[in-house]
């Protein structure tokens, strides 16, 4: 594809378990990223959905680079992002910033608003001194902070509030991709919506490459042009937003949705839940063939041994699983 | 009627002043009811449970007035001997974090029979064979085994499900849950919500389900208590509360959530943020954010009226027919 803006090719991030303090020995191997292939065009919006220990954050934190990749290869615009080293890849990050679950720990808490944007802005560029009051406040106008907020310190904010502080940081060295991982989860119903509404503003405006990644399948559906659904360090499945919410393909999509609760006491009445048995297998030894086997209703003998690709069901729509064609 | 809860009233009193918590709550509880509450961080929720329970630390906290009567007993007044024979036994509770609810150092075993040996004054093996019956009943597979071990040798789900037969094992008549299910993944979530449904039918127990997630009230709760700044705003049916909302914060906190808006279209926000409860503002606590406030909102406090049968709000200007939601 030639818009192709970001690309994953079969990338593996695995962590050693070790154990023993002088003689350190390996015991095994935590598999949280196992060969995901992605492409994103620019300015789109990609959902990350899975349940905790799928591997979702470890992924995002491999694209970003701040966890080195096992195998395979990240490129931006062009540029291979884990062949960069030292000055290369500090210079490079300008262009993909990262915004944290938790605006209380992602934030200095002895350096003012102005002091924590203005170190962001100078970072990769030479600001002259007098501009810098202007960039800070053009900053915070962007994400809608007030401008006499700008002397504050962080305790002396909501969370909300908060989080448009670390949105702004994150916007301050003009990014082309943004990493968001669980932006909303630590918010208020009420402010979640703000914080939602500001992010897809912004990706809408900047052209800003976006990837979201929740648990909470109705926030990501609201903001992601396209989703993609890990389990176990893989994708199985990845498609147009509404089609994986209203037409999942995979048997763990579909139990994944039926999950949610819907706010609408008729429907959430009448509806049948997909229940899934036990929890997650543990991603250190997960089980052989298909990571889903062992939860789900649709499995045959063959799901054991033979690992499904990601594969095209409907335009656009493509889903890790064997047996789809006879399920769906 | 199980539990009434009349006026009650809690405060905390910090460095920054006194914040009132819950301030006049009221409610009633039937047998085998669940009562959903739900509101945002602050709002009193999880404040009100404690104060039922008698779980809130004194000082910094302290219990300013009312009632809760269980049975003929009055739960804020009755003494810790009275409270300890209540507690565990006739009303239990579950918390959000199975982690921090388990004794890292004892085995399942041992956590699991304590409420019977201190309750009930069976011999030990018997109180063994009924954990491992109420293991097997939450669904803890091999439970005769799983029993011997500790809380870190499960996993979030299977923890929860540790705390709630630990919490029923003595049959309550009353189970009060505060978010159990947030910390849990949406497909734990749903496993636990079925089991709790599903153990409730069998023993007509009461359950007071405290959330911030309207998609659990939904599916869940008989009846909600709509909680803002310590005091609930909206009390009703869980049809009407969704249907035919009668206070603007609750019309204001469905509008929204992403779930039941059109994708894509941009999210209802409500300016501003909770207020700091050791400041409250004078009359409603809500006016500062709502968009239908009027001058006699920011005047006097407004109580929680019927405004139709069984669904009362605490919006003057619903009450009077001023405004339509």
């Amino acid at each position: 594809m030639p818009d192709t803006f970001l690309e994953l090719r079969h990338v593996k991030t695995h962590f050693p378990v070790e154990r023993g303090i002088i003689f350190r020995r390996r015991i095994g191997t935590v598999k949280a990223v196992d060969g995901v292939s992605l492409h994103l065009q620019q300015g789109e919006v990609l959902g990350l959905v899975g349940e905790s220990g799928c591997g979702k954050s470890t992924l995002g934190r491999t694209i970003l680079q701040l966890v080195p990749p096992t195998e395979g290869t990240v490129i931006l615009a062009g540029r291979t992002l884990n062949e960069l080293h030292g000055t290369e890849l500090r210079q490079a990050r300008a262009d993909f910033q990262m915004i944290f679950q938790d605006p209380y720990a992602s934030l200095n808490p002895r350096m003012t608003v102005y002091d924590t944007l203005a170190e962001a802005i100078g970072s990769h560029r030479q600001v002259p001194a007098v501009e810098m009051p202007a960039r800070v406040a053009a900053l915070m106008q962007k994400v809608g902070l007030p401008p006499r907020a700008i002397k504050k310190y962080p305790h002396e904010f909501s969370g909300g509030q908060r989080q448009r502080i670390a949105i702004a940081r994150a916007l301050a060295v003009e990014p082309k991709l943004i990493i968001a991982d669980e932006p909303v989860s630590a918010l208020d119903v009420s402010i979640q919506a703000q914080i939602i509404n500001l992010l897809a503003k912004l990706s809408r405006e900047m052209q800003l490459t976006l990837i979201f990644i929740s648990h909470d399948l109705s926030v990501v559906k609201h903001i992601a042009d396209r989703i993609a659904v890990m389990y176990l360090g893989k994708i199985v499945e990845l498609g147009p937003a509404a089609d994986v919410f209203e037409k999942p393909l995979h048997p763990y999509t579909k139990a994944l949705v039926s999950a949610v609760p819907i706010p609408d006491p008729e429907r959430e009445r009448q509806r049948q839940r997909i229940l899934l048995l036990g929890d997650p297998p543990s991603p250190m030894n997960p089980p052989g063939g298909c990571p889903f086997h062992p939860r789900c209703s649709h499995a045959v003998v063959e799901c054991k041994t033979s690992v499904p690709s990601l594969d095209e069901f409907r335009p656009g729509q493509q889903a890790a699983c064997i047996r789809l064609k006879e399920i769906s | 009627m199980l539990l009434k809860v009349t006026n009650l009233k809690t405060s905390f009193h910090t460095r920054n002043g006194v914040v009132r918590a819950v301030d006049g709550v009221s409610f009633v509880l039937g047998a085998g009811e669940t009562l959903g509450i739900v509101g945002e961080s602050g709002s009193g929720k999880s404040v009100t449970c404690y104060s039922i329970m008698g779980l809130i630390p004194q000082p910094p906290g302290r219990i300013e007035g009312g009632q809760a009567m269980f049975g003929d007993m009055d739960l804020l007044r009755c003494g810790p001997e009275e409270l300890r024979r209540i507690r565990g036994a006739r009303i239990s509770m579950i918390f959000q974090d199975p982690m921090t609810s388990l004794n890292p150092y004892l085995r399942i075993e041992d956590q699991l029979i304590e409420p019977l040996l201190i309750h009930e004054k069976i011999e030990r093996s018997s109180a063994i064979k009924r954990a491992i019956a109420a293991l097997e009943e939450v669904g803890v597979p091999d439970a005769a085994q799983r029993i011997r071990s500790y809380p870190h040798e499960f996993s979030g789900g299977m923890r929860q499900r540790v705390m709630i037969a630990m919490a029923l094992i003595t049959k309550p008549q009353l189970l009060i849950a505060d978010e159990p299910t947030t910390a849990l993944d949406v497909t734990v979530q749903a496993q636990i919500l079925e089991l709790i449904k599903k153990l409730q039918r069998e023993r007509g127990m009461a359950v007071i389900w405290v959330t911030h997630d309207l998609g659990v009230v939904a599916g869940f709760c008989d009846r909600v208590l709509v909680m803002y700044a310590g005091r609930i705003v909206e009390s009703a049916p869980t049809q009407q509360i969704f249907k035919h909302p009668l206070h603007p914060y609750n019309r204001a906190l469905q509008k929204s959530i992403p779930a039941l808006q059109a994708k894509g279209a941009e999210l209802y926000t409500i300016p501003g943020a909770p207020p700091d409860l050791a400041r409250k503002p004078e009359g409603c606590a809500f006016a500062p954010r709502c968009e239908f406030a009027a001058d006699k909102c920011r005047a006097g406090e407004m109580p929680l009226k019927e405004a139709e049968q069984g669904h009362a709000t605490a919006c003057w200007r619903v009450l009077d027919g001023e405004i339509k939601l």
